[in-house]
């Protein structure tokens, strides 16, 4: 690789002085270059595609970023970053805080606070601080961007060829792009169920909810996917009206046991849930309100409420239409519209890559695709030929009562390895903080998922309870360095925190010993 | 032959363990599930009527409450940005809802081990012990009635108590960490003397319950703990009000006027000089170090060798001290960890191997702890002073960064004001040998680290593992700093301050460069 790496840096040096197209053999392989605008062309401005630009352009390839966003179907448009820092983590882990906060102002009473009056939450402050935030990230984005050398172009970007790139500005005007590599990293969009008269016409998605000017009032989410349970909890949080329209179980692929707990929590704080129901229309009525009818399926009767708004949160889908991939030959899944892509992000197409969440069966996080990102510039640039390796991402659901996990559900574990051949350790927990805040800690639950025998290695770590986030991301670490229950019960914990039951497990379900951590 | 001897004979107990702490309890409980005989505990002191400890009842617990509703505090002023509508006055905190509150639970806490004593069927005895002989203990009760009782094996867990200065007037109206947090009432204005993590705890969340705090600091900061952490965790209590007095030493303390609280007057000399200065505070907290329990247990007459100098107790790996059948676990160890979860570590093992056939030791190497001051910190391994010490500086590769969580950006506070490094030691593939972080929920933060160190964590691996996003956490995962992009993008301070912050002390260090702080510093 090292002799690779050597030869592309003369072929750049080499067309950067000629202008000219120049081909050059190295050790019987052929390089072409020099024939290009850009050595790289990325279509899509989100975590993912700026990542891999910056990183190229910081490999010394001539770099050209397109981002450009489709407004919403309700009209809300957004700047560079793509969904995680404008529709997505960041405004979403803020708007939890300020749930959280409102949780804290309680709790602040307990502790000798005295706060007189009522409280109350105004939605508009709330959402200036947050998209101030978020406009200042884009400018940061777009700051470091030109800093990088990176051309960044606001169009949407399409194929024309395996080398030829058309970006169509707002305005209509048409630019053409050469590039040796192009790498399609657009993501994904929020899916509406247009068979449901009036869901895209009354509804909003993921995508507005943290652009609205006033508050949402009264809310139906629609859904029970990790954006549904967030977005419920943080309008609940703030003192909002929130029922959760489950089709089937919330949180799927994730552990169904912690999910029951995730929505246990929510339903003991304030979240209605509508169990096993099924959106049938939307009207608007003359008030302005919206009547939602639904279908209870199992009474098998329609039901009918009024809200002020109507989220869908069903899945999100990616907007591979309009990239014009078929006509290049970058094949695609049928069913979910992703782009197929092998183990080094490479479609069908060999000079067309694809990562982040446009990509089939990769998981959709910001993290997962800024790495993968990287690595797909380095091996791009010639400087490596490390893959991305997708196993044991650590993740986190910020929902009210937050989840974090990393490796296997239960469930999982159980299908791969057999019940027998695992050892599931667990223990209910009460977090010093809710003792004087007068708490319910029911839902407060971590389960370690080990295989049965010899050293007991974990193939999965489940934790609810407060900072899941901050709790797991170490734990990540030390699955990544292949940790067993031994490790885990080796390591002191650190007093008092919720983190260090992790390192005290030592009831096994199997036990049937009651798991409730007493002391400390 | 005395071991020969002590085999021979019938003693009232298996073991008799001596301290009703932590470390104590652990054992005790831990041995009566392992073959259920029962044998007594014994607290160490009259002074400590409840079970559980320093941690319980005097430490940890009450203390991280307290910082709990100082972090409250700062909740209520964040909430304003985040939308909460609150009364325009500023909120006040009232000591006696708190104090009552945390006590009340301190209470339920005693109670749940007494029970979980006698469920374990652990005879428990509330008296004073004493050593007569090497197999014999003299229990005197609070109302001076003497008992005698003889055991095979004994463990010391007696734990520490907070030292006083010596200097006139501080026993009479000084108070130490064990009375802050059963305090009846407010401390007022307070003065706390010492800079261990005592010290700062307790002078950390007074400044945060709205008190006029000031530290005074004869010489450096948390001892022991990485120098550069340690000064930054200072200078962002400074920065949220909290006066510090360095380099001067108290000589006397004087009543003006006795009350709830009364007001004293302080007068403090200088290390550097003669300069004295006096100051006048409702409270005095002295938080300079702590003593071990080890001088009234008659620890002469069974044998047990002394430290003279700290009263601490020298113990081989095993925890056995120079007499064969007394052992000794938590506090009152040489040169072991002055921390709760390694107490009961130690305890439990000890128990496991003495009474159950195991063998696993306690390892006192990588013990992860965190220092509950405003901005927490937390760490694992080494300290950077430490680290170079052992490997010399060219051997050692620093990954740090400085960064801002997301929560602080829209209340716009402590800017570029958390940090955290990672020490590698080059000779050894890159193995992570210390950690530092300094930042909100730092305890969260570093419990996992720990078991990522305890596993043999690299660099590499550490790379490797994708982040969390977005939380404090994946800091350190990041080259390219996702998150401190994320959240610094709109940083109002050059960043360059931030790509100079190698100290002079610190070693090699490999920055961990974002392009953000290139543009921020244009």
């Amino acid at each position: 690789m090292s002799n690779l790496g050597h030869t592309c840096w003369l072929c750049l040096l080499w067309s950067h002085y000629q202008h000219c197209p120049i081909e050059i053999e190295w050790h019987g392989i052929w390089f072409v270059t020099g024939t290009f605008d850009y050595d790289l062309v990325v279509i899509g401005g989100g975590s993912g595609g700026l990542a891999c630009s910056k990183e190229a352009a910081q490999l010394g390839q001539k770099v050209a970023v397109l981002d450009y966003v489709e407004p919403s179907v309700k009209g809300t448009k957004w700047g560079i970053g793509g969904t995680c820092v404008n529709v997505g983590c960041i405004p979403k882990k803020l708007m939890h805080q300020a749930a959280l906060l409102g949780t804290a102002l309680k709790d602040a009473q307990k502790y000798g606070w005295q706060i007189p009056g009522p409280i109350s939450h105004d939605w508009s402050t709330m959402a200036e601080a947050v998209q101030n935030h978020v406009r200042s990230l884009n400018w940061g984005h777009r700051v470091q961007l030109q800093d990088k050398e990176v051309k960044y172009l606001n169009v949407k970007g399409s194929l024309l060829d395996e080398h030829t790139v058309k970006g169509l500005t707002r305005t209509g005007k048409e630019t053409m792009l050469t590039a040796k590599n192009i790498v399609i990293a657009t993501g994904g969009r929020p899916k509406y169920p247009t068979h449901i008269p009036g869901a895209v016409e009354h509804g909003i998605t993921s995508d507005d909810i943290f652009w609205l000017k006033e508050s949402p009032g009264k809310t139906l989410v629609v859904g029970a996917s990790y954006v549904a349970l967030e977005c419920a909890g943080f309008l609940t949080g703030i003192g909002l009206e929130t029922t959760v329209m489950v089709r089937s179980i919330p949180l799927r692929g994730f552990d169904q046991q912690m999910a029951g707990l995730v929505t246990d929590y929510m339903e003991a704080y304030g979240t209605k849930f509508s169990w096993r129901s099924v959106p049938k229309s939307v009207d608007k009525l003359s008030s302005g309100v919206l009547q939602v009818t639904w279908t209870d399926e199992q009474t098998g009767k329609d039901q009918r409420d009024t809200f002020d708004s109507v989220l869908w949160a069903v899945g999100r889908a990616p907007e591979t239409k309009t990239l014009g991939l078929e006509k290049v030959g970058v094949k695609l899944n049928k069913e979910s519209g992703k782009i197929l892509v092998a183990a080094d992000e490479s479609t069908s197409v060999p000079n067309i890559y694809a990562f982040g969440d446009i990509g089939e069966g990769r998981p959709e996080l910001t993290p997962t695709a800024i790495k993968a990102g990287k690595l797909l510039a380095r091996r791009l640039a010639g400087r490596t030929n490390e893959l991305m390796n997708y196993d044991n991402v650590a993740t986190t659901v910020f929902t009210p009562l937050e989840y974090g996990c990393v490796g296997l559900s239960e469930e999982e574990a159980e299908s791969r390895h057999g019940k027998d051949s695992i050892e599931v350790y667990h223990a209910f927990y009460k977090p010093l903080e809710f003792t004087v805040a007068e708490r319910d800690a029911s839902q407060c639950y971590i389960k370690v998922v080990c295989k049965r025998g010899g050293d007991q290695r974990i193939l999965g770590l489940h934790f609810t309870g407060p900072n899941a986030g901050e709790v797991t991301q170490g734990f990540a670490m030390g699955f990544q360095c292949g940790a067993t229950l031994t490790h885990l019960k080796e390591t002191v914990g650190i007093h008092p925190t919720c983190a260090e039951e992790l390192t005290k497990v030592n009831v096994s379900k199997r036990s049937g010993l009651d798991a409730t951590v007493t002391g400390c | 032959q005395q071991l020969l001897c002590g085999e021979n004979e019938v003693y009232d107990y298996d073991l008799i363990v001596i301290g009703g702490g932590s470390g104590g309890l652990a054992c005790s409980k831990v041995r009566a599930s392992q073959i259920t005989l029962s044998k007594p505990t014994l607290p160490p002191d009259l002074h400590l009527s409840s079970l559980g400890g320093t941690c319980v009842n005097v430490g940890c617990i009450p203390k991280k409450l307290m910082h709990q509703t100082a972090l409250l505090g700062t909740s209520i002023q964040d909430a304003r940005k985040f939308g909460w509508e609150l009364p325009e006055e500023t909120v006040k905190h009232n000591w006696e809802t708190m104090k009552s509150a945390v006590n009340n639970y301190i209470g339920s806490l005693n109670w749940g081990y007494r029970v979980a004593l006698r469920d374990k069927n652990v005879n428990y005895i509330n008296s004073y012990a004493e050593f007569i002989e090497s197999h014999k203990i003299k229990a005197t009760n609070k109302r001076g009635k003497e008992t005698f009782h003889t055991a095979a094996k004994f463990i010391l867990a007696t734990g520490e108590r907070p030292r006083y200065l010596s200097i006139p007037g501080d026993k009479e109206y000084c108070i130490t960490s064990d009375d802050l947090f059963s305090l009846p009432h407010c401390p007022g204005k307070t003065l706390v003397i010492g800079a261990s993590y005592v010290a700062l705890e307790c002078g950390g969340f007074l400044a945060g319950l709205g008190l006029d705090v000031t530290v005074m600091v004869r010489s450096i900061l948390l001892r022991g703990f990485d120098q550069e952490m340690a000064n930054r965790a200072g200078k962002h209590m400074e920065e949220h009000g909290v006066k510090f007095l360095r380099k001067y030493v108290p000589v006397k303390v004087e009543e003006l006027e006795a009350g709830t609280p009364g007001r004293l007057k302080v007068t403090a000399k200088s290390t550097e000089g003669d300069e004295t200065i006096e100051g006048e505070y409702n409270t005095v907290l002295i938080a300079v170090g702590r003593d071990a329990c080890t001088g009234k247990i008659g620890l002469d007459q069974a044998g047990v060798k002394v430290n003279p100098k700290n009263g601490k107790i020298p113990v081989n790996d095993e925890e056995q001290t120079n007499v064969p059948h007394i052992y000794a676990i938590g506090d009152i160890l040489e040169g072991k960890w002055e921390l709760t979860p390694v107490a009961i570590q130690a305890g439990k093992l000890l128990a496991r191997r003495l009474y159950a056939g195991a063998s696993l030791k306690c390892d006192y190497v990588n013990v992860p702890t965190t220092v509950f001051t405003p901005l927490e910190y937390g760490a694992c391994g080494l300290s950077e002073e430490k680290a170079m010490e052992l490997y010399g500086q060219d051997n050692l590769e620093v990954y740090h960064s400085l960064f801002w969580p997301l929560e602080f950006t829209v209340p716009n506070r402590d800017n570029n004001k958390c940090y955290s490094k990672i020490i590698c030691n080059k000779l050894d593939n890159d193995r992570v040998i210390g950690f530092h972080y300094l930042g909100p929920n730092a305890g969260e933060v570093t419990q996992g680290y720990g078991v990522a160190m305890k596993c043999g964590l690299t660099k590499e691996q550490l790379d490797n593992t994708i982040g969390i996003h977005p939380t404090c956490a994946e800091v350190r995962l990041i080259t390219d700093q996702l998150q401190s992009w994320c959240s610094l993008a709109n940083a109002k301070r050059p960043a360059r301050c931030w790509a100079v912050s190698t100290t002079p002390t610190c070693g090699r260090r490999a920055l961990i460069l974002p392009s953000w702080s290139l543009f921020l510093t244009v």
